[in-house]
């Protein structure tokens, strides 16, 4: 049993990669002799050397177009884009060309890669270093996207998406990086597209993705501690593909919903599943779904500017009783 | 003065040169013909009068080789040997289109030919086409990537990223500027700071400043070369920008009437590449039946290839779900 990072689970899930598979390469800014601004990629340039760990220059779209590029001949290329805001600067390269090219050849062409990217709010960094923008690409057709929440996921979501025929985002959260986890195996592959239950419960549904779903479940234990309330906790792990079933499993006997999302309110993921759950699940609903979203405002930088504005433990505790218990 | 003694073509390849222009010719004038008769919707660039740079460049490029082209692409996918159905098939949304219709006009793609792509947001294919560069040099194979664009690309900011990346990391690409004159309606002087759009950039990344007349097939063809061989001899990165201009207006809707009409007149009547080229075949004593029963035989080719074009059947509803993912589906819950 080893303790492992979320941080070092990225550059370890990297690599096993790319013990695996020739046809993996890394690219992206300040990645190799540098290890990552986050030190998430340390130690790859020195195992697999220049010709697979490619220190990029500052040029957004070159770096994804030359993955796209690479990966249309079959290559299995790992793009890095430093901060999540980045894929702004090349969101053509992303959300017209990558996520199009197969549907508009007639599928003459995959693109099997992967563009992760830091993401999510807790480091103070102000708007445009913080957002949590995994609904951008949930919103276009021919992406991928998923979100782990902690170190085994990593590792086992890396692996099924660098094998994974499609393009994939894969947004690690930043204020994961420094969250260990017991580990036994490394080796780890966990399918796209399935939820992970983090705590059982029978009172509530909540369903969360990356740092949300810890939070989450940190609320479910005080929940279950100090309130007698049971709540499940649903790790969607990946927005697409949806793990439908496991959340209408989970409603289907609570009754209860909620969703806990990072991204300013409208158009976060939650409404989409809410919607989803009132076509499929009305008459198990006990009372509507309830979305704690942040606020649809910029992220702010100050500590107790941004403490209050993405949802913490505390508020989700709040919500929960409030909904349940009507306080 | 042609100097018949010192010919580094030959006839073989000045007649495959001959037939491969007269085919972008003729499919292009049928397309704009079906146009007229609402068999093609949507929207169509036309490359008439730019038929020797996708020309040479496709009697210069070997199988296996990448090219990457914009929405104006229909010549550039015939150049690589697609066939006419194919391409004419796709624009009239035809199951015998390259993509059953999937894709339409802008973005004909022929994977088994080398045509990696049409591509209509300007700039993107410039980063795309160092991809495939760059897996033939991650793979130690030697093919070659072409990426073909207009001259109001070089004013994007991805045409600058794209450059630099293939300089700095020795890229087997060649990047071929079609400048003719404007982008879209806009005269390309008015709205570039230098006079000439690409090559006056080439010197930013250390590479060459290379300026052809893309109207004369021979100079295209042995410009093509130069720079297909440079690339494929590990020597990096070209930029090659190639003078030239086109017949019809920027789109199908267009008349262009933002050109003066003698320039228009000039380019048309003395430019013409196809028309100059074959006074050249003649001028090195190309029998004037050889070059006759070349263009019987496109002719005869492109009306055969509208009528199975014609008669093929438009696609099934069901195609809307099909190929977002490589399973071949479309689903994105379980
Ligand atoms: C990013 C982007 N901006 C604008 C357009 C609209 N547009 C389509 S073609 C075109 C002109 C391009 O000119 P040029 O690069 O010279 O190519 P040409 O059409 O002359 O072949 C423009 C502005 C676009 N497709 N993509
Ligand atoms: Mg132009």
């Amino acid at each position: 049993m080893a303790q492992l990072t979320y941080r070092a689970s990225v550059s370890l899930a990297i690599a096993q990669s790319m013990r695996k598979d020739q046809k993996v390469f890394f690219i992206g800014e300040d990645v190799g002799a540098a290890g990552g601004v986050f030190k998430a990629t340390v130690g790859l340039l020195e195992e697999f050397g220049k010709e697979r760990v490619m220190d990029a220059p500052i040029s957004e779209q070159a770096i994804l177009g030359a993955a796209m590029g690479a990966a249309m001949t079959g290559l299995r290329p790992i793009a890095e884009i430093m901060f999540s805001d980045f894929l702004a600067v090349c969101w053509d390269i992303v959300a017209n060309q990558i996520a199009k090219t197969r549907y508009m050849s007639d599928g003459q062409i995959n693109i099997p890669l992967v563009i992760r990217t830091a993401n999510g709010g807790g480091s103070k960094f102000g708007a445009q270093h913080s957002q949590s923008l995994e609904n951008w690409s949930m919103m276009i057709p021919g992406l991928k996207v998923v979100a782990p929440s902690c170190p085994s996921d990593v590792l086992g979501l890396m692996d099924s998406a660098v094998k994974d025929p499609d393009p994939v985002i894969f947004y690690e959260h930043k204020s994961l990086y420094a969250f260990k986890e017991e580990i036994e195996q490394t080796d780890l592959s966990i399918p796209i597209g399935e939820a992970n239950t983090l705590h059982e419960g029978k009172d509530i549904t909540i369903i969360g993705l990356a740092l949300m779903a810890q939070r989450a479940k940190d609320a479910a234990l005080i929940l279950k501690d100090k309130h007698d309330i049971n709540a499940k906790v649903i790790d969607l792990r990946s927005l697409v593909p949806l793990d439908l079933h496991t959340i209408k499993k989970s409603v289907i006997e609570t009754g209860h919903v909620m969703t806990v999302e990072e991204n300013p309110r409208l158009c976060g993921w939650g409404a989409e599943i809410s919607s989803l759950i009132s076509e499929h699940c009305f008459k198990n609903l006990k009372g509507p779904v309830t979305r704690v979203t942040t606020p649809h405002v910029p992220l702010p930088s100050a500590d107790i500017l941004e403490d209050n504005t993405i949802p913490s433990v505390e508020l989700i505790v709040n919500e929960v009783i409030k909904k349940l218990k009507g306080e | 003065m042609v100097d018949k003694l010192n010919d580094d073509i030959g006839e073989e390849k000045r007649l495959q040169l001959w037939e491969m222009m007269l085919k972008l010719r003729l499919v292009e004038k049928k397309a704009y013909d079906l146009f007229l008769q609402n068999l093609i919707k949507g929207t169509s660039h036309l490359a008439l009068g730019q038929e020797a740079i996708a020309g040479a460049f496709g009697v210069a490029l070997k199988k296996g080789d990448y090219t990457f082209c914009t929405y104006r692409g229909h010549a550039h996918t015939l150049a690589r040997g697609s066939s006419i159905e194919g391409v004419l098939g796709e624009l009239m949304g035809r199951q015998c289109g390259l993509m059953k219709g999937k894709g339409g006009s802008m973005h004909l793609t022929d994977v088994d030919k080398g045509v990696m792509g049409s591509y209509a947001i300007i700039g993107a294919h410039l980063t795309i086409a160092n991809g495939t560069a760059l897996a033939s040099k991650y793979n130690k194979t030697n093919e070659v990537s072409v990426c073909f664009f207009g001259d109001g690309t070089t004013n994007i900011g991805a045409f600058h990223e794209a450059l630099n990346m293939a300089k700095i990391w020795n890229l087997p690409i060649v990047f071929v500027c079609e400048n003719n004159l404007y982008m879209e309606y806009t005269p390309i002087h008015e709205v570039t700071a230098v006079e000439h759009p690409a090559a006056d950039r080439a010197g930013a990344y250390d590479l060459d400043k290379i300026i052809v007349d893309g109207n004369d097939a021979d100079e295209m063809l042995r410009t093509a070369e130069k720079a297909i061989s440079k690339a494929r001899e590990g020597k990096g990165p070209s930029l090659i920008e190639a003078k030239t201009y086109r017949h019809s207006g920027h789109s199908r809707a267009d008349p262009g009437k933002y050109r003066p009409d003698e320039e228009v007149k000039d380019w048309m009547e003395n430019k013409d590449p196809i028309k100059n080229y074959r006074s050249k075949l003649l001028d090195f004593n190309i029998n004037e039946k050889i070059i006759s029963e070349i263009e019987e035989k496109i002719k005869d080719q492109v009306e055969k290839a509208t009528e199975i074009s014609m008669a093929s059947p438009i696609p099934e509803i069901k195609e809307i779900y099909t190929d977002v993912w490589a399973n071949g589906g479309s689903e994105w819950h379980n």
